[in-house]
C-alpha cells in the first residue's frame, strides 16, 4: 500500500511538473507571435504617414521632383515585398529615402519652420522608433522562448511537442554607406 | 568597477532584492516571537503574537496596494494627458511599452517647475507614469526616452508592490515595538514572571534586556534595509532603462540635468518621495551618499550607466 501510494505521489509531482513546462513554453512562442505581428503593425503606420509627408513637402518644395518619386517608389516596393530578406532590403532604401526627404527642410527654411512639417517628422521619427522597437522586442521574446527550449529539462518537452527555434530579426544596416542604391 | 551588461546587473539586483527582502521579513517575524515571548513566556503565544503581526502587514499591504495610485496622484497636482496635448511625449511612453512588450501606462504631467518623475500603479495593467512640466521642458528627446524607460521599468520590476510591502512591515514593526516598550514600562513581563517557575530569573532578565535593546534599535534597522532596498531597486531601473532603450546615455544626460537643480518639489512630501526618479525634498548638497538615502547618489547612477555595455 505504502509503496503504491509514493509512487502515484512521485508520478502527480512529475506530471505537473511537466505541464507547468509545455504551459511555460506555450505562453513564451505566443509572446513571440505577437511580438512578431507587432513589428507588421508598425511597418503599416509609416506606409500610411508617408503620403501625407510628401503633400507637406511638395508645397514648399515643388521642384524636388526627385526625392519625393525615390520616396513614394520606395515606400510601394516596400509594401509589395515578399519574405523578411526582401522586405528588409525595401524597408532600407524606405529609410534612406526618407532621410533625404527630411534633408531637404535644411535647404527649405520655410519648410523647417511649418508646423504640420515637423508635426510629421515627429511622428515618423516616432515611427522609425517603434518599428525598432518591436523588432527588438521580438528578438527578445524569441531569445527568452529559446533558452525556455533549450535548457535542461524543458528540452526534453520542447523536442516531443515541437516547439520549432526562432530565428532572430537580423537585416543588415547599411552603415558604411553615404546614401543607399535606391535602384529600381 | 568591472565592465557589466545590463543583463548581469538586473540578476545581481534580483539577487540582492530578495535577499534584503527576506532578511528583512525574518527580522520581522524574529522581534514578532520574541516580543510574544516575553510577554507570554511560552513558544506558542509567540507563534500567535508573530503570526497576528504578519497578517496585519499582509492585510495592510493589499488594502495600499489596490487603493493606492489616485490618492498619489492627486496628491501631486497631476493632470493627465493625451496624445493631442503632448505628442512627443505620448509617443516616447508608446514606443517603450512596445519594447517592453507592456500595455500602455496613462500618462500625467504635474504643474511644477521642479524637475522630476515618478511612475505608480500596482501592475503593468493598471499603472501611470507622471512627469513635471520642469523636467519635460528639459530634456531632450533622448533624455526624455532615459527616465520614461526608468519609470517604465519600475513598473514592469513590481517595484511599487515592494516598496509597499516593505513600508507596511516596518509600519507594524514600529507599531509593535512600541506597545511592546510601553507595556514593559508598565510591568507586563515582570506579572507573568511570578505565575511559572521561579528558575532561571538570570536568563530571564537577559531576554527582557535584550528584547528591550532590540524594541529600540528595530525601527531605525528597519529604516536602514528598506533604503538600501530602495537604492538596489533605483540601480535596477536604471539596468532597466538602459535593457530598453539600450541606450545609457540618455538617461545619464537626464540625471546629469537632474543634478543640477536644487529647486524642491513643492508638491513632494516624505511619504512620496521614494517613487521619484531622484529626491524631491533634498537639495544638491545633501543628495550625497548616506544609509538613510532612498536614492543612490545621482553620480554613482551615472556612473554605472557609462559603464555599461550593452
Amino acid at each position: 500500500m505504502w509503496v503504491l501510494g509514493i509512487i502515484l505521489a512521485i508520478v502527480v509531482v512529475v506530471a505537473v511538473a511537466l505541464i507547468g513546462i509545455y504551459n511555460t513554453l506555450v505562453r513564451k512562442r505566443i509572446r513571440c507571435q505577437e511580438a512578431w505581428s507587432q513589428i507588421d503593425v508598425q511597418l503599416k503606420r509609416r506606409y500610411d504617414l508617408i503620403p501625407n509627408l510628401v503633400e507637406t513637402v511638395k508645397g514648399y518644395a515643388a521642384h524636388e521632383k526627385e526625392t519625393f518619386e525615390r520616396v513614394i517608389q520606395a515606400r510601394n516596393q516596400a509594401i509589395g515585398a515578399q519574405g523578411v530578406q526582401q522586405q528588409a532590403e525595401a524597408e532600407n532604401m524606405l529609410t534612406g529615402a526618407l532621410r533625404q526627404l527630411f534633408a531637404l527642410s535644411e535647404a527649405y527654411p520655410n519648410l523647417k519652420a511649418n508646423e504640420n512639417f515637423s508635426q510629421l517628422q515627429e511622428e515618423l521619427t516616432s515611427t522609425e522608433n517603434k518599428i525598432a522597437f518591436s523588432r527588438q522586442h521580438y528578438n527578445d521574446s524569441a531569445a527568452v522562448y529559446n533558452v525556455a527550449r533549450e535548457k535542461f529539462p524543458n528540452n526534453l518537452i520542447a523536442g516531443s511537442f515541437g516547439f520549432e527555434k526562432r530565428d532572430y530579426f537580423e537585416i543588415e544596416e547599411p552603415t558604411h554607406r553615404e546614401a543607399p542604391q535606391v535602384s529600381f | 568597477m568591472a565592465i557589466e551588461t545590463y543583463h548581469t546587473l538586473i540578476a545581481k539586483n534580483k539577487r540582492n532584492t530578495v535577499l534584503l527582502v527576506a532578511c528583512f521579513m525574518l527580522f520581522f517575524v524574529g522581534m514578532g516571537m520574541l516580543i510574544g515571548y516575553v510577554w507570554g513566556r511560552d513558544m506558542l503565544f509567540a507563534s500567535v503574537v508573530a503570526g497576528i503581526a504578519a497578517s496585519v502587514a499582509a492585510i495592510l499591504t493589499l488594502t495600499s496596494y489596490f487603493g493606492g495610485s489616485s490618492a498619489l496622484l492627486g496628491l501631486s497636482k497631476a493632470k493627465q494627458i493625451d496624445k493631442s496635448a503632448d505628442p512627443q511625449l505620448a509617443n516616447v511612453v508608446e514606443e517603450l511599452s512596445l519594447a517592453a512588450g507592456l500595455p500602455m501606462p496613462k500618462i500625467y504631467l504635474i504643474d511644477d517647475t521642479a524637475m522630476n518623475a515618478f511612475a505608480t500603479g500596482r501592475n503593468p495593467k493598471h499603472a501611470s507614469v507622471a512627469i513635471t512640466k520642469g523636467l519635460r521642458s528639459k530634456l531632450t528627446r533622448e533624455e526624455l526616452q532615459g527616465v520614461m524607460a526608468h519609470e517604465l521599468s519600475h513598473i514592469r520590476h513590481y517595484d511599487i508592490l515592494y516598496a509597499t510591502l516593505i513600508a507596511v512591515m516596518i509600519g507594524v514593526l514600529v507599531m509593535l515595538c512600541d506597545v511592546f516598550l510601553r507595556s514593559m514600562w508598565w510591568g507586563a513581563g515582570s506579572r507573568r514572571r511570578s505565575r511559572r517557575r521561579s528558575g532561571g530569573g538570570g536568563a530571564e532578565v537577559v531576554l527582557i534586556i535584550i528584547a528591550l535593546v532590540l524594541a529600540i534599535i528595530a525601527p531605525i534597522l528597519a529604516r536602514i534595509i528598506h533604503m538600501a532596498i530602495s537604492r538596489q531597486r533605483e540601480y535596477l531601473a536604471d539596468a532597466g532603462s538602459v535593457a530598453l532603450t539600450r541606450n545609457p546615455e540618455g538617461l545619464a544626460g537626464a540625471l546629469a540635468k537632474l543634478s543640477g537643480d536644487d529647486e524642491v518639489l513643492e508638491v513632494a512630501n516624505r511619504a512620496t518621495a521614494p517613487l521619484y526618479i531622484v529626491h524631491p525634498i533634498k537639495n544638491f548638497e545633501e543628495r550625497s551618499k548616506s544609509v538613510f538615502d532612498t536614492h543612490p547618489a545621482v553620480g554613482d547612477r551615472i556612473k554605472r550607466l557609462m559603464s555599461l555595455t550593452t
